[in-house]
């Protein structure tokens, strides 16, 4: 039997305040253990949250990028469960009433475009961190907590049900970090945790309406855990339902160095959370001029970007799509592109070479070695025809190192090309001279004759000679 | 002259002229301490030396020239659910025996600037959870009135150190009742103000929607005088409210001419005690004799108030008394195996009965399945009665009612806890609709004081500060003191 997967997200994106949601400390990424706490983020007797209205802001600006009904009463609603990470031993969270309702995302896959659905975007705070003396909390000795993160503020975008493969999901989850990044609300590190996914997965047999039954699976911290964790999660459910199972409803966590999902726990087993409205926060009430305010203050998205790009910079679908898709890269291009007219140029490099080192490297955009501008002047010294394609990629691999403009690698490394035509001729005369056979094979034909001509001549000149004009000469002389 | 049986006011004046120093005055009120403490048993904490250096820095202060705020150099004691940095906070709970908070209420911050003095901390029901100091882990506080009776609660340290002599004003918390009724109790005035009028930043949470910071004085100036100091919007807390707070000793005056005042029929039902409530018709008499007016009112959901606070309190005492875990702060079983079992084995140990009961009703009434049976639906009796009052006070301006059905009853523990819960029923409903009450010394019953409750509008402190005012300065009631008789 053939089955279709459908697929849901829940994203957790911590916003970029300076400050926490309920308190003054600050939201910095790496500080040293429990210095960015106060009694309000400790849950120290007696302390009580006031929001910071920042978070709010954030939460609008997202809903608005995300098309989304911003809901003008908000409440608090506190969350109970107990664990170590969360000092009060519950989360201020939003339940029932949500900020945001009925948003979408437009996603491309394989050329086709299609619009997921979002649910809800609520706010809330984070927990702690914990680092066990063991594998497991249950099975440590001894479990250290780390507040630092805890009341940093978080937003949760729930997604319809809307996607039918691990590409959508990526493509989804693709879009939505990119929009986050633009609109300038979250930092997206999905490294550091600032960005999390969970998955909601189900199948059904093929035609079917209705939905299989769901396992949300947990611990995806990066795109490839997702796409892993669902194909994983896909084919074990088929297989389970193959075998005359049945999946059940629960709770599982992606293990990326088995490759594997393993229940956590069962939908028995499930938390009752026993939400109750918080009472130790006022409702806030969003009017129209606030969210107009932030309608009228949201940034370029990155559809926007995309179209421009085209439009403005000539580039096609494909090239835009994937400079857009990283708000840092279609920043990085723009800056780029100021410095050449040749902006397909710059995209060609950008996710050729350029991509490839970020991977290889493992580090982002924000850390890559070259200048913009240079790159856009190394762009205008290939179409000048001072560097061939090859030789740029020795001073592209220089620059890497040095971040010199590469006008002075070219001098520095004695790579300018030869265009000098008398020099040129010169080398050409001298390599037919040498070389009376290939110049026979030639005229009698045989045009592979011509590739092992240039190549002796490119040998002689060091790659240095602009290939064309020898390609040029070098006919014009057999002739 | 026994300095520690004078008003706070009457100190202040004495100070003002140099007639006395705030070391004589605190020496006194320690002296006291030491002579009775062992009977009462009102406070957690006694902290003289301390108190003794707050005097010594005050008198230099007037002896410089300064002039003192109304509460300087003058000693209070505070109710240990609010913390204040240097003396240890516990709620009366084994949980926190030996916590030390690292910060102070705001309450706190607003008397330190006036340079009062904090003698120490108060015993109260655990985590304020009773109604008579009786789940305190520290052992109870005895009424001073009689120590074989409960001083009420849970205020009843707050309210026992004033009746017995061991402070001059006191601060306590209400989330049902747990300032004014020990304050009827023992004697006392006790005034729980608007919700929101006082912050509660800094005080241990019961119930959130309910608690809130008062007084408890030997007077009703002095009740004014602590509030003045503790009101206010605070930044640190979203529920205070942001409005301006006026000098409630310019509302004292002797006057109830024209005022109505209206008797809640449903609170002179069954269950009053004839003669207390023989004590509030004379007291009615009185008021109309002074030339108020008096009407009858209905609160007609007043039967349902005692349930529908037994849902929301434990409710959100649940939550929050869940960070009493062990893991940041406070009583930690030491033998667990891992997190979850520490976490467990300390709540289990570190909470008593009372405690823990609440929580599990709480746990029990926010269960999924339950929670529109009970929470939702006890948040719609409590909008209910809400408007109760909100109709009454459109035909008088100010409730009378008695702040107690009964008086102190003893400590013997043979009370039935649900006809314990049931006592607090005049009170709750104030907490309920979030209005400012306060009990003032009505009179006697059986030689034990007697309260009577006056609620007010909501921020309309000044109206029940009034009535109170004009009441007891035409009786001496609140001028007998406390026998320390009985055992």
């Amino acid at each position: 039997m053939k089955y279709t997967t459908v697929i849901g997200l829940e994203v957790h994106s911590e916003l970029k305040t300076k400050s926490k949601a309920f308190c003054s400390c600050s939201t910095e990424f790496g500080g040293a253990p429990n210095t960015h706490v106060c009694p309000v983020c400790l849950g120290m007797p007696g302390a009580l949250p006031v929001l910071n209205r920042q978070v709010v802001e954030f939460a609008i600006r997202t809903g608005l990028a995300l098309d989304c009904e911003i809901k003008k009463f908000n409440k608090f609603d506190r969350k109970n469960y107990f664990y170590p990470d969360l000092s009060k031993n519950y989360q201020i969270s939003q339940f029932d009433k949500p900020i945001c309702e009925q948003g979408h995302i437009d996603i491309e896959v394989d050329g086709n475009t299609k619009r997921i659905g979002i649910t809800r975007i609520h706010m809330e705070e984070d927990a702690g961190k914990l680092v066990h003396s063991g594998a497991t909390i249950k099975s440590s000795d001894s479990s250290a907590v780390d507040y630092n993160r805890a009341g940093v503020p978080l937003i949760e975008i729930v997604s319809e049900p809307d996607m039918r493969s691990s590409a959508e999901a990526r493509a989804y989850l693709a879009k939505l970090k990119a929009i986050l990044e633009y609109t300038d609300v979250s930092d997206c590190k999905m490294q550091e945790g600032s960005l999390r996914c969970d998955a909601n997965i189900s199948v059904m047999p093929e035609g079917s309406s209705e939905f299989g039954t769901r396992a949300e699976i947990k611990n995806l911290n990066s795109f490839r855990a997702l796409e892993r964790a669902i194909e994983y999660e896909v084919q074990r459910q088929i297989e389970l339902i193959e075998d005359g199972g049945t999946v059940v409803q629960e709770t599982r966590t992606w293990d990326d160095a088995k490759g594997m999902t393993l229940s956590m726990r069962s939908k028995e087993e499930a938390h009752d959370y026993r939400y109750f409205p918080e009472p130790d926060l006022v409702p806030v009430e969003i009017d129209d001029a606030w969210i107009a305010r932030v309608k009228s203050e949201l940034p370029e998205l990155p559809a926007a970007r995309k179209a421009r790009l085209m439009k403005e910079k000539g580039l096609v679908d494909y090239d835009a799509e994937n400079i857009v898709a990283v708000k840092a890269m279609a920043e990085y291009f723009d800056e780029a592109a100021k410095h050449t007219d040749d902006a397909k140029g710059i995209a060609n490099w950008m996710l050729g070479d350029v991509s490839a080192y970020l991977n290889s490297e493992n580090v982002t955009i924000e850390d890559f070695p070259i200048a913009p501008a240079n790159l856009g002047e190394m762009v205008n010294l290939i179409n000048k025809g001072v560097l061939s394609s090859k030789l740029a990629k020795k001073v592209f691999a220089e620059m890497l190192k040095t971040n010199k403009e590469p006008k002075v690698l070219v001098k520095e490394l004695g790579l300018e090309q030869i265009s000098d035509e008398g020099a040129i001729v010169k080398i050409v005369e001298e390599t037919l001279a040498e070389n009376p056979q290939s110049v026979a094979d030639y005229k009698a034909g045989k045009d592979r004759a011509l590739g092992f001509l240039v190549g002796q001549i490119m040998k002689k000149s060091r790659g240095k000679a602009n290939p064309e004009m020898v390609n040029n000469l070098l006919k014009e002389k057999m002739r | 002259m026994e300095l520690y049986k004078c008003t706070a006011h009457e100190l202040h004046e004495k100070l003002l002229k140099k007639e006395i120093s705030s070391v004589e005055l605190t020496n006194s009120v320690c002296e006291r301490i030491e002579a009775v403490e062992k009977d009462v048993n009102a406070y957690v904490t006694v902290e003289c030396e301390q108190a003794r250096a707050q005097a010594a820095k005050v008198d230099k202060m007037i002896a410089d020239g300064e002039k003192p705020a109304p509460l300087a150099g003058i000693p209070g004691a505070i109710k240990d659910n609010i913390s204040i940095t240097g003396m240890r906070t516990t709620c009366s709970s084994r949980m926190l025996e030996t916590f030390n908070p690292i910060y102070d209420a705001h309450v706190i911050k607003k008397l330190r600037g006036e340079e009062t003095i904090f003698i120490g901390k108060t015993h109260l029901d655990e985590f304020a959870m009773g109604a008579s100091t009786e789940t305190s882990f520290f052992g109870p506080s005895r009424n001073p009135w009689n120590l074989d009776l409960v001083p009420g609660g849970s205020s009843g340290g707050s309210a026992a150190a004033i009746a017995a002599g061991e402070a001059i004003w006191s601060l306590g918390s209400d989330t049902g009742g747990s300032i004014r009724q020990p304050a009827s109790f023992t004697g006392c005035v006790g005034m729980k103000p608007t919700y929101g009028r006082v912050s509660r930043y800094g005080c241990v949470a019961f119930a959130s929607s309910l608690d809130q910071i008062g007084p408890i004085t030997r007077d009703v100036k002095d009740a004014a005088i602590v509030l003045n100091t503790i009101a206010g919007v605070d930044a640190n807390d979203s529920t205070s409210l942001p409005v301006e707070v006026p000098d409630f000793t310019k509302a004292l005056r002797q006057d109830v001419k024209g005022m109505k005042i209206g008797l809640p029929k449903e609170y002179y039902g069954a269950g009053l005690d004839p003669k207390v409530d023989a004590v509030l018709r004379k007291a009615v008499a009185d008021y109309e004799a002074m030339g108020a007016e008096i009407v009858e009112v209905s609160l007609p959901h007043t039967e349902y108030a005692v349930i529908t606070y037994y849902i929301i309190a434990p409710a959100e005492a649940s939550a929050n008394l869940a960070r009493f875990d062990g893991v940041r702060y406070g009583y930690r079983n030491l033998k667990a195996g891992s997190a979850p079992e520490m976490m467990t084995a300390s709540r289990t140990e570190g909470f008593g009965a009372e405690v823990k009961k609440r929580i599990m009703l709480g746990t029990y009434v926010l269960s999924s399945g339950y929670y529109d049976a009970y929470y939702k639906k006890a948040m719609q009796v409590r909008t209910l009665i809400r408007r109760d009052f909100e109709e009454a006070f459109t035909k008088c301006d100010l409730l009378l009612a008695p702040t107690s059905p009964v008086v102190a009853y003893p400590l013997d523990g043979k009370m039935d806890p649900l006809a314990v819960y049931l006592l607090d029923v005049c009170t709750i409903p104030v907490n309920l609709a979030g209005l400012p009450g306060i009990s003032v010394p009505a009179g006697f019953a059986d030689g034990l004081p007697v309260g009577m409750q006056l609620i007010g509008r909501h921020l309309d402190e000044e109206t029940i500060l009034r009535a109170a005012y004009t009441f007891e300065q035409a009786h001496d009631y609140h001028k007998v003191m406390a026998p320390l008789g009985g055992k």
